[in-house]
């Protein structure tokens, strides 16, 4: 080991072995994981807006009652594409693209194993996303809610491309997720720093692996039941036609077997950025380590064993549904382990109140008021008065908004110049807050008394009379100011990317390795790979720790720069075996879009399946025919 | 629309139906429980909620600018950890939980056994209501007694709907292949909304009944005239109206018992026998009134764009017979 500063003519080296190839064909061949997750996240960002206009309309629309701005038709094509958009396209994506970048940083390698899976990923999540969007733009997008219940989104009732819209490009975007989910697993079990032992791994890290892990586990249910459905709709099978023996309540279990992982399939990841984030503005370890790690782990495990209360009005007997109750009001305790570790590790640290942490203490009262309200729907009685109605839709935003949204954005105030190596501007983003804050309460708020008076969601007018009026109105105002922070979001975002401050490499003094190397990194990310001996290696021990600088191992032979990664062993990473990398390649964006080609065949022309099925093939034959490079040319 | 929204704005008032329509105002035993159990749910999670609120502000503001003692008391902070985050929470959850399981019992079952039986079917998108014992079909209006339960059988001839009475109890899914049992009861009589709570088409938002609670004797002659045939046309001109109805093809969906031939139906409308008795149109869309009938008869689409009936072309004399026959079915 040694704490020597990598030699210039290294870095230059590591620079030539890593380089992207110039001009259009490089940049859609590129597999560096911060390339691919810098696209996923302003991919995600541009739909996060497109799903923000689809919500102004659909509040404008329900401003007043009998208002007629769109018709029926179009207002259950928005809220589907809204619920579909903001998930499948804007949270899980955005957030695959934090941990593509961030996890090779934090552990302390120089990319992620599988380069271009990772490619492939990102164009198919594109592709899919752009596809579902060519619907909604021809006025045939899916009009079923974005938990697609048959017998309404099948054959007999829905007609038209809407629903096989549905069905393809969203078992489209699953490959992308699987792929994303697989290249972390694998990334972070095998390629973290020498000494960054399990216990030594960053919350973010091990949040990340949570979330790989449900991502295998819940996705696969969801590609099956939209087979199920596919095919009832493309060849006439029977899952869910009960004339002929199907069952609809099948879709409700399978769909909400992934549906409610997947709300924490979110979730899990801005917990670990908060846990990233809570202790550099406290100026120290985050407490109870063990019991967050534990937390997250547990809460990945228990979100598999409450799909029932999605189900409470279904029907089901009262035992059985009282057991899904016991389960997702055990839910609590994780996330109060998690919240109050926060807390105390606010409280016993040294507080600079900066952007992140601002939109972190926003989060933190809001996740509180999403998950009593998330406590009382897992009663059973109660949830049958509630369900399916405005209250139901004011606790998952504050779940989804207040408990997702939020902290993403302390995570880009955060990493913002780790990516660009500016500052976002203090002034627009304290005005992004307190709109943020103020019309996010005013928008959402009122949606629960509208539940307790009984308005149904999903319902694109009401009548007058019913006492809906002003707090709809409220509600729509409240929309209106959130745009607003969106706005002051958006010209801060481009402003800064410009002309920002510049941020230097540690602009915040955070503990962790992302900040150990250059802001923005370079493509290598490390020339000397660093070794860990501790949660926050650049850190000193004690509540009040100074910068220290990280040591590292010698992994370049002189002379033999390679494109490799150090592989290391799962539990306690101790170093194995070099892994060399394939470069650049065109061939995922070929298989992305042979693979785009076959599924969108299922919902034209079935012809176009069998070429897209041949071309994914062909495409595959080059990949694995590109396999590894030949290993560099001693010089 | 446009047109409809003078009508519209009195359709509840003109159904007697008044006052709240909330979860929180109940009218009758099961929504009472829940109500009593939100109650708990409430107060039992907006004190520690609010108290952790205080908590993070407190925490904020103060800003500590000493650094702290000398080392990170991993033990206290542990400890602490498990009394704010595992035992705490775990008492109030599993506190919630008996309230939970104790409301979820007397749901359940009616106190007393339900002496009448009525079968609804969700249609998209209007209600189809039977009373089996007593021969009763009608539409998107359910009569109930005052002070004990009746047994819903719940079904649907097409996709999911759900049925809910805010006032009186939880909601219950309608789910094609399966009967769902739902008991109601209120307590006074009243005219209560009730409205489909799950995502049915895209008339979903426009899918209301009314539940009446009347009294035993109100209740017995209304089902007694409910299950009478409808009373053969008594004037010229409704009996002119009965040819048109025959003529343009209503009878294609729509039953009369007793003046047409139930047909094979090709799309199932409301039994039309005492259309007139009813105090609205459209499952709760427009007050039952001649000129709204009027208007609904010749252009349903501009009031509920996307239901099922047609628009039907008749000149002014076709239509005022068939007014005049509708509204001979009291």
């Amino acid at each position: 080991m040694s704490t020597a500063p990598a030699e210039p003519d290294l870095r230059q080296t590591l620079a030539r072995v890593w380089a992207n190839k110039p001009g259009l064909v490089g940049a859609l061949g590129q597999v560096n994981h911060k390339t691919i997750g810098v696209r996923y996240m302003v991919t995600a960002l541009a739909f996060f807006v497109v799903g923000g206009l689809e919500a102004l309309v659909i509040r404008a629309q329900l401003a007043s009652p009998n208002a007629g701005l769109v018709s029926p038709e179009l207002y259950n094509q928005l809220f589907t594409m809204h619920g579909s958009t903001m998930m499948f396209l804007f949270v899980v994506p955005f957030l695959e693209g934090l941990a593509i970048y961030l996890v090779p940083l934090m552990i302390g390698t120089r990319d992620m194993a599988f380069p271009r899976l990772n490619a492939f990923g990102y164009w198919v999540y594109l592709f899919a996303g752009l596809a579902l969007h060519v619907g909604l733009l021809a006025g045939v997008a899916p009009d079923a809610g974005w938990f697609n219940y048959p017998p309404l989104s099948g054959p007999g009732y829905s007609l038209g491309p809407h629903i096989d819209y549905w069905v393809a490009t969203i078992t489209l975007l699953e490959v992308a997720a699987l792929a994303a989910a697989v290249e972390l697993i694998v990334t972070i079990l095998r390629q973290r720093a020498p000494g960054m032992t399990l216990s030594r791994m960053p919350l973010f890290v091990w949040s990340a692996l949570v979330m790989a892990f449900m991502i295998v586990f819940a996705m696969p249910p969801l590609v099956v039941t939209s087979l199920f459905l596919g095919l009832d709709r493309f060849a006439g099978m029977h899952f869910f036609n009960v004339a002929a023996g199907g069952e609809p309540l099948l879709w409700q279990h399978l769909f909400w077997f992934f549906g409610h992982p997947d709300v924490y399939i979110m979730l899990v990841p801005v917990q670990g950025a908060v846990s990233m984030i809570v202790p550099a503005f406290a100026r120290r370890p985050l407490a109870g380590y063990r019991w967050a790690v534990l937390s997250l782990v547990a809460i990945g495990f228990v979100s598999f064993g409450l799909w029932v209360h999605h189900m409470y009005a279904a029907g089901l007997p009262v035992l059985g549904t009282s057991f899904f109750a016991g389960a997702s009001m055990m839910i609590t305790i994780p996330s109060a382990v998690l919240i109050f570790a926060w807390i105390l590790t606010l409280w016993r640290g040294r507080l600079r109140l900066e952007l992140p942490l601002l939109f972190v203490i926003g989060f933190l009262v809001l996740l509180i008021l999403g998950g009593i309200t998330g406590i009382m729907l897992a009663s059973q009685p109660f949830d049958t008065q509630v369900h399916d109605t405005y209250f139901v839709v004011a606790h998952f935003h504050y779940v989804l908004f207040g408990g997702v949204v939020f902290p993403i954005f302390a995570a880009i105030y955060y990493w913002f110049p780790k990516v660009t190596g500016r500052m976002l501007g203090k002034r627009l983003g304290h005005a992004h807050f307190w709109l943020f804050l103020l019309g996010f309460n005013v928008t959402f708020f009122p949606m629960h008394l509208l539940g307790f008076d009984g308005m149904p969601r999903r319902v694109y007018t009401y009548l007058p009379g019913l006492g809906w009026e002003s707090n709809n109105l409220l509600a729509t105002i409240g929309a209106f100011i959130l745009a607003l922070g969106a706005l002051a979001f958006t010209i801060n975002f481009f402003a800064s990317l410009l002309g920002g401050r510049r941020a230097g490499d540690d602009p915040w003094q955070a503990g962790t390795l992302e900040w150990a190397t250059a802001s923005p990194p370079p493509i290598y990310n490390f020339a000397a790979l660093p070794a860990v001996d501790d949660l926050e290696p650049r850190w000193t021990e004690g509540p009040d720790p100074r910068p220290r600088p990280v040591a590292s191992v010698a992994f370049d032979a002189p002379g033999d720069v390679r494109r490799e990664v150090l592989a290391t062993t799962a539990l306690d990473a101790r170093p194995e075996h070099r892994v060399p990398l394939p470069a650049s390649s065109l061939w995922p964006l070929a298989l992305a879009a042979s693979v785009t080609l076959a599924f969108v065949g299922a919902m034209t022309h079935l012809g176009l399946v069998v070429v897209g099925a041949a071309l994914s093939a062909l495409a595959l034959v080059g990949w694995f025919r590109q396999a590894n490079p030949a290993p560099e040319a001693p010089r | 629309m446009t047109r409809a929204r003078p009508f519209i704005a009195s359709a509840l008032l003109a159904a007697g139906c008044q006052g709240p329509h909330s979860v929180l105002s109940p009218a009758g035993p099961a929504a009472r429980s829940i109500e009593g159990l939100w109650w708990v749910l409430f107060w039992g999670t907006i004190v520690a909620a609010a108290l952790t609120i205080v908590l993070i502000v407190f925490v904020v503001l103060r800003r500590r600018r000493v650094p702290g003692p000398g080392t990170v008391d991993a033990r206290r902070e542990d400890r602490w950890l498990l009394v704010t985050g595992v035992a705490i929470p775990a008492a109030i959850v599993l506190t919630l939980l008996v309230a939970t399981f104790r409301t979820a019992e007397q749901v359940a079952r009616p106190p007393t056994e339900p002496a009448l039986t009525i079968d609804v079917v969700g249609h998209q998108f209007w209600w189809e209501v039977r009373y089996p014992d007593h021969g009763v079909v009608t539409a998107n209006e359910i009569h109930i007694p005052v002070g004990r339960p009746v047994r819903l059988r719940l079904g649907s001839a097409d996709v999911i709907h759900s049925f809910w009475v805010p006032r009186l109890a939880g909601k219950m899914d309608m789910t094609p292949g399966h009967v769902t049992e739902l008991w109601l009861e209120a307590d006074s009589p009243g005219v209560y909304r009730g409205q489909c709570a799950e995502l049915c088409g895209v008339q979903h938002a426009l899918m209301a009944f009314l539940v009446v609670a009347q009294p035993d004797a109100e209740l017995a002659a209304w089902l007694e005239a409910q299950a009478r045939p409808a009373a053969a046309p008594v004037t010229d001109a409704s009996a002119r109206g009965l040819t048109v109805y025959r003529q343009f093809d209503c009878v294609a969906c729509h039953a009369v018992r007793g003046l047409t031939r139930p047909q094979q139906a090709r799309a199932p409308g409301p039994d039309l026998t005492h259309l007139s008795s009813r105090r609205t149109l459209a499952a709760v869309t427009l007050p039952m009134s001649r000129g709204n009938l009027a208007g609904w008869i010749l252009d349903p689409q501009a009031h509920k764009p996307g239901n099922r009936m047609p628009a039907t072309t008749l000149t002014p004399d076709q239509l005022h017979d068939l007014l005049a026959f509708l509204e001979g079915l009291r």
